[in-house]
């Protein structure tokens, strides 16, 4: 016959965010560990090969930072002017940066010396790159050039005179080495080929483009620059994909997660925004301290660093949980529970499933055998009643709904009282609980009258009961007398369709005090 | 059947949904049938498929009671109301005999001591208001005529309760017991010996020692007695007046409905209000067995006589067949009633059901084609506790579908005199793959008082835009929900959410309806309705009649969607014009029900006038009704449904025309489920049904199809080649092979006459004989009117026997003959 159907528990929506498995995801990152360094971190560049050290940039040095290390590894502090754009070649073995003096210098990640020096640029070179054939490097600098240099012989190859003002980002195309972009403070991205002589796209983003992003695949472009984030279809000759604004200041860079499914930009207004790549809506955000000017995600997510202009470098981990898994005692081996259950049923066997037994909540299990006080004692346990209110108040709803909840509540000891009228102090007034912890207080007060005084503990509690209930019936007076002033200056607003007042969408989920606060807002 | 004829051929006939648990049902001897009495007809189903094998018809009133005779397993006995006590072939559904009693027959028992009469509780001088009532025994007369009076009525015990479970016959129908009140009485019917055992009245610590029902152990002297109070007590010693004992076993915390011993007596079962089936072992009571959770209320519980299968019986109409380890084999449910139809009848548009409340807190599809309840929704989804006092649980009020069926709604509250007004409007969508509804979205007091009505908007093909819904609450508001996207990048999904609240001067909102295509909305408030444009929620218009308060509301259908229709509570019915915003018509009638045809124009106004309840089918546009029909039935009736049907009727005269398109269904004060029909879709509903049953019986398989023309061709070669064999003419072969076995004569007697219809009349037979073979076919012919014949049977078996009967042609004579040949010498011809 049918089953035992447990107590319904109420569920209510949750205001403001909603738990996605992109805030368990973006959230599951171990506290931040903050580096200090010497100026504002402008670069962050993780090296592609295994140990993935990263190289920060930040005032006149470049340091290379381990996985866990606190302390810089290395520094590449030979530069006479504020350094640029540390980048590492596709190889990890090579590392080129840009400097305040129009200089572009190649390191060794080895050694500590520059290799070669490139000399051409009349101003500060801001942007440095590697092309995919490893070969070339391509550079971006305020004297509105992008020149692009054989590494071994320090030869220019080529220089474009194109933008009109400061470059001040690029990147290359992972696939094909003669193609790369260049942002620009003259509002355009310009895609450039090695093999012509001038630009193949350029599109206009409308506002000094900050920081520029191919994909993979290379089919899209991001580019960023004022509040917005745009996506250009390269396939489509640089048109316009999508306009995202979600930050309120410059948004500074952009990075991608390392499966592609997520688009990172950070921002001045010192916000981290992850968009999904399929929808482009935001579905996550993290906060730091500070105006952001660089962000990376070290390969597969296992770290979240971000620069500030506050010249702090903060460094998330991704959490594992192997650790808890170690504390667990030994159970009876991997062979015991897998006994005859990868057995692949033939042709012609006949299947029987094993029934799915359902387990029961202990005061389920009690409400099933009508023992209606130790259902309620269960649901008063601490962690049950600080944790789950709407449990506790959901199991009094259906004592009341059996007519038992007075049986229930008598007959109790001093301590057991006092954590009842506890209960009621710290959930009464809210509105989720108010219907049925008014009906439960009446009924404790009809009961216990008789040993008001015996216990000073339960008499405080009791004040304190009365106390809460007349501020709130003060609370709602208040509350109402509001609204009669607010409906008069409607009625006065739509004289002619006084009879039609518009409904707020959740008006019958969040009934009580919480409402009133956000018509008025 | 009939209720009552009417003019025009058009009759009111009770369509199905009659109780199944009035009285404690029945099992076959060989377990395969289950029999129950339900409102005049005793329905026989099938153990194994739960299905309705057979009914029963023929009694004229209530059927009281049902017991298998003793002499004969494959028969039955039923009584009822209508004073007549039947015997009925119940495997084929014949009836056999009628006895006519001329008393109100309360109940029915058969003892195994006393095989010639059977036993009945009837009302003492026949007047059923005395309260006064007597077990008689009543001594059937052999005879074979087909209607029987019987005289012979001897009274056993006087002074019994009208109830059949206060008298049961104990071991071997040595003795009688019968309770009534705080008494318990046995009579000993070899030694007429009568013991009374009262218990005291006391009401000490709750206890209530009322009788309530009473069973005898089939081996012992031992009877066993429920109470009020929950208690059972096991009565032994009961031939001697003094030092009789009983033992008390209280497990029940309510009223013992029924309790029953186990075919062996090994073990006690009892049930109650708490719809658990206790088995106590019998001798070691301490002992118990549970089967919780049953449904409604035990009200019957029963054993097969091999004690392999028991069955209960419950208060929401309801049997459950239960093999002998507690384990639930068949459930057997028929239409839930007894509680107010609170969601009105509605029809559900996918699976063409009648839906309404059923058990508490479920809603139940139930077809009207099969009289079958197709399945039940849980709306609350709480433990139901079962108890006899009154709990307030939480109800399903009101519920409504969209045009598709892809949409239900429905509100469930629950009043408490100390809490609020606990509200819910849960709304669920149809899900293909589980082909039942799912939850969508649940709305946790979605108005502050009561809803008063619910509708949804029709999206008719130039309509298009979200699904909508209106609500009516008689917090002086009507709410509008909408469909809404809700999905994101994780999922997709959709919900409701509140998109307009509409009040008009802080009146009470009674009634809304949307007009056919959707465009136009119509809420009553108080005296007052109002128009709405579902586009933009103005209000257009308002229309009243005072000072009678609208009760309800309804908008014209096809060529009449200009007109609404609306029924005031002091009396009237009034027809707007939508286009002229004028009153086109009203009329003064007190309507109770208002009901529009969603095929035809047409509209089922059922007023209520004295006690009287009159329907008037009528078109808003025409100033004559239809059809008309005075007194419906008795009592009032509140719900009713237009059923469109699976094909259009063809009606010529103009009294039927209006059931052409659908089918007009109502519940009677009763709760018995009644429509309007015409003869001749009943007769060709009940052929088409007995057509049914006959291809039922051997499903079509593949192989059925190719043995059958296999089947067929041998017959037919095999029957050429005997008709020549059969000796031609022989009426009394004929006879018997169209009789049916069970009013044959033992074969034996059958044999000499068979054998010598097969000899060629020779020598004149003698005239006795042949005498009596007339008059037993005369017999044999008048039986066999009643029965179906059933053509195909009929051919089968005459050729079994026209098989048998080849090989024994020779008769007694021929044999004397034979021997005589062989005694002749022929040694003549060696001589040759």
């Amino acid at each position: 016959m049918s089953s035992y159907k447990p107590t319904v528990i109420q569920t209510y929506p949750k205001l403001g965010n909603k738990v996605t498995q992109d805030t368990l995801y973006w959230k599951n990152y171990k506290s931040p560990v903050q580096i200090k360094e010497f100026g504002a971190v402008t670069n962050i560049n993780f090296s592609p090969i295994a140990p993935y050290n990263y190289a920060v940039t930040a005032s006149t040095r470049i340091n290379i930072y381990g996985r866990y290390s606190q302390e810089p590894l290395k520094t590449f502090s030979r530069f006479n002017d504020t350094a640029y754009c540390g980048t590492y070649r596709n190889d990890g073995r090579l590392l080129a940066a840009g400097s305040e003096d129009g200089i572009v210098r190649l390191f060794d990640v080895a050694g500590r010396a520059a290799l070669r020096q490139y000399s051409g640029h009349t101003k500060a070179v801001q942007v440095t790159a590697f092309t995919s054939d490893k070969y070339h490097l391509m550079s971006g600098s305020d004297d509105y050039s992008v020149r692009l240099w054989d590494i071994p012989s320090t030869t220019e190859l080529h220089c474009f005179k194109e933008h009109t003002d400061y470059i001040r980002c690029g990147c290359t195309s992972n696939l094909n080495a003669d193609l790369f972009v260049t942002g620009s403070y003259d509002h355009t991205v310009k895609v450039f080929d090695a093999r012509m002589d001038k630009s193949v796209i350029t599109m206009e983003h409308g506002q000094p483009v900050e920081s520029v992003l191919l994909f993979p695949s290379g089919g899209l472009l991001v580019s960023a620059g004022g509040r917005y984030v745009k996506v250009w279809d390269m396939l489509k000759g640089g048109q316009l994909l999508v306009s995202l604004r979600n930050h309120h200041k410059t948004v500074t860079c952009l990075c991608l997660s390392s499966s592609g499914q997520r688009l990172l930009s950070g921002s001045l207004d010192r916000h981290v925004k992850i968009y999904s790549t399929s929808t482009y809506k935001v579905v996550h955000s993290l906060d730091y301290a500070a105006a952001i000017l660089s962000l990376a995600l070290a390969p597969e997510n296992e770290a979240i660093v971000v620069g500030m202009t506050n010249s702090v470098l903060n460094i998330r981990h991704r959490k594992h949980n192997e650790n808890k898994q170690e504390k667990k005692k030994k159970g009876p081996s991997y062979r015991f529970f897998i006994k005859g259950k990868d057995y692949m049923p033939k042709k012609g066997d006949l299947l029987v499933s094993k029934p799915v037994k359902f387990h029961l909540k202990k005061y389920d299990k009690l409400l099933k055998g009508f023992r209606v006080s130790l259902a309620l004692d269960a649901v008063l346990e601490t962690n049950v009643r600080v944790k789950t209110p709407e449990v506790t108040t959901g199991v009094m709803q259906e004592l009341n709904r059996r007519g038992v909840l007075q049986n229930a509540l008598a007959g109790r000891d001093e301590k057991q009282l006092s954590v009842l009228l506890s209960f009621l102090i710290r959930n009464v007034v809210d509105p989720r609980f108010t219907s049925v912890l008014v009906n439960v207080a009446e009924i404790i007060v009809d009961i216990y009258s008789s040993v008001i005084g015996e216990s000073p503990l339960v008499d405080n509690q009791f004040l304190k009961l009365q106390d809460l209930i007349e501020k709130e019936i003060d609370y709602q007076e208040e509350l109402l007398e509001v609204l009669g002033m607010m409906d008069t200056i409607f009625a006065t607003m739509t004289t002619k369709k006084n009879a039609v007042v518009c409904g707020n969408q959740n008006y019958a989920l969040i009934a009580g005090p919480e409402e009133e606060p956000m018509v008025v807002a | 059947m009939v209720e009552q004829t009417a003019r025009d051929d058009v009759r009111v006939i009770r369509t199905g949904g009659s109780k199944i648990n009035y009285r404690r049902p029945l099992f076959s001897t060989d377990n395969r049938y289950l029999l129950c009495a339900s409102g005049d007809f005793v329905k026989v189903y099938s153990t194994a498929t739960e299905e309705c094998v057979r009914v029963l018809q023929g009694h004229k009133n209530l059927v009281t009671g049902i017991q298998l005779n003793p002499r004969n397993h494959l028969q039955l006995y039923s009584t009822s109301l209508d004073g007549t006590i039947r015997l009925w072939d119940f495997t084929d559904g014949i009836l056999m005999k009628t006895f006519v009693v001329d008393f109100k027959l309360l109940a029915l028992y058969t003892s195994a001591a006393d095989e010639k009469s059977i036993f009945a509780i009837v009302p003492k001088d026949n007047n059923e208001i005395s309260g006064n009532f007597q077990l008689v025994s009543i001594n059937l007369p052999k005879s074979t005529d087909q209607e029987v009076a019987v005289k012979d009525v001897t009274v056993v015990l006087d002074d019994v309760h009208q109830s059949p479970k206060s008298i049961a016959f104990g071991r071997e129908g040595q003795f009688v017991a019968s309770v009534k009140s705080l008494e318990l009485c046995v009579l000993f019917f070899k030694r007429r010996k009568y013991y009374r055992f009262p218990l005291s009245s006391k009401d000490r610590k709750g206890a209530n020692n009322v009788f309530t029902c009473v069973a005898c152990h089939p081996k012992e002297d031992c009877v066993a007695t429920g109470h009020k109070d929950g208690k059972i007590r096991l009565w032994r010693n009961i031939s001697n007046k003094q030092e009789y004992t009983y033992s008390t076993q209280h497990w029940h915390h309510n009223v013992v409905n029924d309790l029953i011993f186990s075919a062996e007596g090994t073990s006690l079962l009892s049930g109650g209000v708490e719809s658990v089936l206790v088995q106590w072992q019998y001798k070691s009571e301490t002992k118990k067995n549970f089967l919780p959770r049953l449904g409604g209320a035990i009200e019957h519980i029963a054993t097969s006589p091999d004690g392999f299968l028991h069955c209960t019986s419950h208060s929401d109409n309801k049997i459950i067949t239960i093999q002998s380890n507690l384990t639930v084999s068949a459930i057997i449910q028929g239409l839930v009633k007894g509680q107010e139809v609170l969601t009105d009848l509605m029809l559900d548009p996918r699976s063409k059901a009648l839906v309404l409340n059923g058990k508490p807190g479920h809603l139940q599809f139930y077809s009207l084609q099969s009289d079958k309840q197709l399945y039940n929704l849980d709306i609350v989804q709480k433990e139901y506790i079962h108890q006899s006092s009154e709990l307030n649980q939480t109800q399903v009020v009101k519920a409504a579908f969209d045009c598709q069926g892809t949409w239900l709604v429905t509100v469930e509250e629950r009043k408490d005199e100390t809490t609020d007004l606990e509200q819910q409007m849960k709304l669920w969508a149809y899900n293909e793959e589980q082909q039942s509804f799912a939850l969508n979205t649940m709305i946790n007091a979605p108005h502050e008082s009561h809803i008063s009505a619910l509708c949804f908007q029709n999206l008719t093909g130039s309509r298009s835009g979200p699904a909508t819904l209106v609500t009516a609450g008689l917090d002086c508001q009507f709410k509008v929900w909408i469909l809404g996207d809700d999905s994101d990048i994780y999922r997709k999904c959709v919900c409701w959410s509140c998109d307009f609240v509409g009040t008009y001067h802080h009146l009470q909102a009674t009634n809304c309806s949307f007009s056919e295509d959707g465009s136009l909305l119509a809420v009553s408030f108080e005296q007052i309705i109002t128009l709405w444009d579902p586009d933009t929620w103005d209000l257009k218009c308002t229309f009243c009649h005072p000072p009678g308060k609208i009760q309800d509301l309804a908008f014209g259908r096809l060529s009449c969607s200009k007109y609404l229709l609306g029924t005031t509570d002091n009396g009237f019915l009034c027809c707007w014009n939508l286009l002229s915003c004028s009153l086109e018509w009203s009329t003064r009638l007190n309507v109770k029900v208002l009901q529009v045809d969603p095929l035809s124009e047409n509209v089922a106004a059922f007023t209520e006038f004295s006690q009287v309840t009159d329907l008037f089918v009528f078109k808003p546009n025409e100033p004559r009704p239809l059809y008309m029909q005075k007194n419906v039935c008795s009592g009032l009736v509140q719900w009713a449904l237009f059923v469109p049907r699976e094909f259009p009727e063809d009606y010529n005269s103009d009294g039927k025309q209006w059931l052409a398109r659908s089918q007009l269904y109502f519940l009677s004060a009763s709760q018995n489920l009644m429509t309007f029909s015409t003869e001749s879709v009943e007769e060709r509903l009940t052929s088409s049904s007995k057509h049914l049953v006959i291809e039922e019986n051997i499903p079509m398989t593949p192989l059925h199809v190719l043995l059958g023309k296999h089947r067929e061709q041998q017959t037919n070669f095999v029957s050429e080649a005997k008709q020549t064999a059969l000796p031609e003419g022989s009426a009394t072969i004929d006879e018997m092979l169209h009789t049916p076995a069970h009013v044959l004569p033992n074969a034996s007697f059958l044999c000499s006459m068979f054998v010598n219809s097969l000899m060629i009349s020779k020598m004149g037979t003698s005239a006795k004989e042949e005498e009596v073979e007339e008059m037993d076919s005369e017999k044999e012919e008048d039986e066999s009117d009643t029965e179906i014949t059933l053509v195909e049977d009929e051919q089968e078996t005459k050729e079994a026997y026209s098989a048998e009967e080849l090989l024994p042609k020779l008769t007694k004579s021929e044999q004397k003959e034979l021997k005589k040949l062989r005694k002749i010498d022929f040694s003549w011809i060696a001589t040759l």
